[in-house]
């Protein structure tokens, strides 16, 4: 193929238009941009629809990224070409679309707490290292609502020391086994072998299956009930999503389902919470755990669940809306999974029994219904996720 | 193939000899347009569906151990001494799908259809994307085989989960939706001709209508022409509530849809498409 006949300016465009892209989040690189302008080549430019079916085509390779692509092909390419400007375009604040109002999001601190981009963490660090071993076990067995700021910092700290290992489950795939051990024959390797002795087989190679770590999706509910949990329990699935060295999936819920994962991947924690916290609009609302569970069953669960998932379900089951609702979404989720845990703050003291409406609802569904009120209770989870199989 | 954007991408599938990643929800017809691909180009379709554990064996090449142990035998009662090279030769290799998309022998680039990617697992991923680079694959024993025609690769992947972004890049992408009431009712005619205009329209339009609705599995094109199919069989002119009470197994897949689409939703989406044709 001769190299890319389009006009020098045209080229000067499409590095601009990718960096703009890129600047929207798509997976922009060079070497697609000199495939898109080898494959304008190959088109009609002068037609719009093929132009722009063509730089989709490329440029796009996730379907949630069609519609923010559309904004930014419109907006670029309207203007004679000459003529715009990358600043005014960037001020004219393309946004992923967002099926509902967007409310100004709360800060990530509990009330009277201060904006956690604004600590001064280094310093904290230092005095920390100072503290005892035996006030770090005092600190382990206390309630996450009880704890002062400084505790929590150091609860954080403690927390992303946590070694997260989860069951793994048998696969299809198979492997060579060591020294005969497995349990499908291996006829391509006991032929092989039956070679050095004249095509006479003296042992069966055998093969077994492998296993791998099961998928993890965690969905917290983050609605006021919640409250006092929230902060330390989205540092706990942050330390999950870092700490297994596996994909984990994360939502939250109030009154809708948010999506976390992306933003739980940064690797700046800070940067991680504040990314969620922009992402969910109901922010400490009322809690519709039924309809949001039904919510992640019908666009979620095929995605996100198959591999035999384990599926941790953080809420007190504190629920205003149809008991109904949430234990048919509920049977629904406990049989798309591998495992369905319901983890719940209020268990940890000695006096709560699950006598909530939607707790009563939710409960028949659950395979282990366990605390998550301190690290002591974080550990015994550790240790239950890891004896999965 | 009446879609503009989707014949672009085809076009430039072709003529940049990259693969085509098709997605899109399940019966939306994305293995149709592999064997149409084929038909069009007048060539071989070679078809390899994925699923977890694929490995070598099945999706490239694999050794006739039958007759490699009857060659054995043979050999034994001729008293002749084998060698390596007598058994694991070209007469004893089993072509799987990929490496029959590569073969040098292939006269004309065959449309290669990797179908529904995302029930494979990773290590899978990984080798595809080795091959969809260089087009090579290497047996020990042999040496290794190169295409000579590159073979037009069609991936699909229903999104069961997210498939690798490295494996995506390499090809261009197209997101296939269920197509709108006249291409509907269009594909409709032309499988089931012998079905009336007014049981084709209502068929259609139901369909349509019941794919707004929340469903866990919203019924494909597939699961359209397996309904138009089931009336006909059924000496069906148009719909009413009873014949669609009974048939609705055929469309959903689940009994929360059946329940959901069942009675009052029934009767409302029956009087509107009544309505409207």
């Amino acid at each position: 193929m001769s190299a890319p006949s389009s006009p020098p300016h045209l080229l000067r465009n499409l590095v601009l238009f990718g960096r703009v892209l890129r600047g929207l989040g798509l997976d922009v690189n060079p070497g697609r941009l000199l495939d898109l302008s080898r494959a304008l080549s190959l088109v009609s430019i002068g037609r719009r629809s093929d132009f722009y079916h063509a730089s989709r085509s490329l440029l796009v390779h996730r379907r949630e990224d069609i519609p923010l692509f559309d904004q930014a092909f419109e907006m670029f390419w309207q203007t004679p070409l000459d003529e715009w400007d990358l600043r005014e375009l960037r001020g004219r604040r393309l946004k992923r679309p967002d099926p509902g109002p967007v409310v100004a999001p709360p800060s990530v601190s509990p009330p009277g707490g201060r904006d956690p981009s604004q600590e001064d963490a280094p310093e904290r660090e230092v005095i920390e290292v100072t503290k005892t071993f035996s006030s770090s076990e005092a600190l382990a067995h206390k309630d996450f609502s009880e704890l002062s700021e400084e505790e929590v910092l150091e609860v954080r700290k403690l927390m992303a020391s946590l070694v997260w290992r989860l069951g793994e489950r048998t696969t299809r795939r198979y492997r060579r086994g060591a020294g005969g051990a497995g349990d499908r024959l291996d006829l391509r390797r006991t032929l092989r072998q039956s070679m050095r002795h004249g095509g006479e087989i003296l042992r069966f190679a055998k093969r077994r299956r492998t296993s791998k770590p099961r998928p993890l999706v965690v969905i917290a509910d983050i609605s006021g009930s919640m409250e006092r949990y929230t902060r330390l329990l989205l540092h706990f699935i942050y330390s999950l999503t870092h700490g297994l060295g596996q994909r984990v999936e994360a939502f939250a819920f109030a009154t809708r389902l948010s999506r976390l994962s992306r933003h739980m991947e940064d690797r700046d924690v800070e940067r991680a919470l504040a990314g969620v916290s922009h992402e969910v609009v109901d922010w400490s609302g009322g809690t519709r755990i039924g309809a949001c569970l039904r919510t992640f069953n019908l666009d979620w669960a095929r995605r996100v669940l198959s591999g035999g998932a384990v599926v941790l379900l953080i809420s007190d089951g504190w629920d205003r809306g149809d008991p109904e609702v949430l234990a048919h979404s509920m049977a629904r989720l406990e049989r798309s999974c591998e495992r369905l845990i319901w983890l719940n703050p209020l268990l940890g003291s000695p006096e709560y029994e699950p006598l909530t409406r939607g707790m009563v609802a939710a409960l028949p569904y659950v395979d282990d219904f366990l605390p998550v009120h301190n690290l002591t209770s974080l550990e015994a989870l550790a240790r239950h996720l890891e004896k999965i199989r | 193939m009446s879609d503009r954007g989707l014949a672009t991408s085809l076009f430039l599938a072709l003529k940049l000899e990259r693969p085509l990643f098709l997605e899109g929800e399940a019966g939306v017809g994305k293995t149709e347009i592999a064997k149409v691909i084929s038909t069009i180009l007048d060539t071989d379709l070679i078809r390899l569906q994925c699923y977890e554990g694929l490995d070598v064996s099945q999706a490239v090449y694999e050794w006739n151990y039958t007759r490699q142990m009857m060659q054995i035998r043979l050999a034994e009662s001729r008293d002749e001494r084998l060698e390596e090279q007598d058994l694991f030769g070209p007469d004893f290799l089993l072509r799987r799908p990929l490496l029959q998309a590569i073969d040098e022998s292939q006269e004309k680039a065959p449309v290669l259809l990797i179908d529904e990617v995302d029930r494979s697992d990773e290590e899978f991923e990984a080798f595809l994307l080795e091959l969809l680079s260089d087009f090579q694959v290497s047996v020990p024993e042999i040496g290794t085989f190169t295409a000579k025609h590159r073979p037009v690769v069609v991936v699909t992947s229903n999104r069961t989960r997210e498939v690798h972004d490295a494996l995506k890049r390499r090809c261009l992408y197209f997101w296939i939706d269920y197509p709108d009431f006249e291409k509907e009712l269009e594909i409709v005619r032309a499988k089931m001709p012998e079905a009336s205009e007014q049981l084709s329209r209502q068929v259609t339009g139901f369909v349509q209508e019941i794919r707004e609705l929340e469903l866990y599995k919203k019924p494909g094109v597939a699961e359209t022409i397996d309904w138009i199919r089931a009336l006909v069989a059924l000496d069906r002119e148009a719909l009413d509530e009873s014949v669609v009470e009974d048939t609705l197994g055929v469309l959903l897949k689940y009994r929360d849809d059946v329940d959901h689409v069942r009675g009052a939703q029934t009767e409302k989406i029956l009087s509107r498409v009544r309505a409207s044709g």
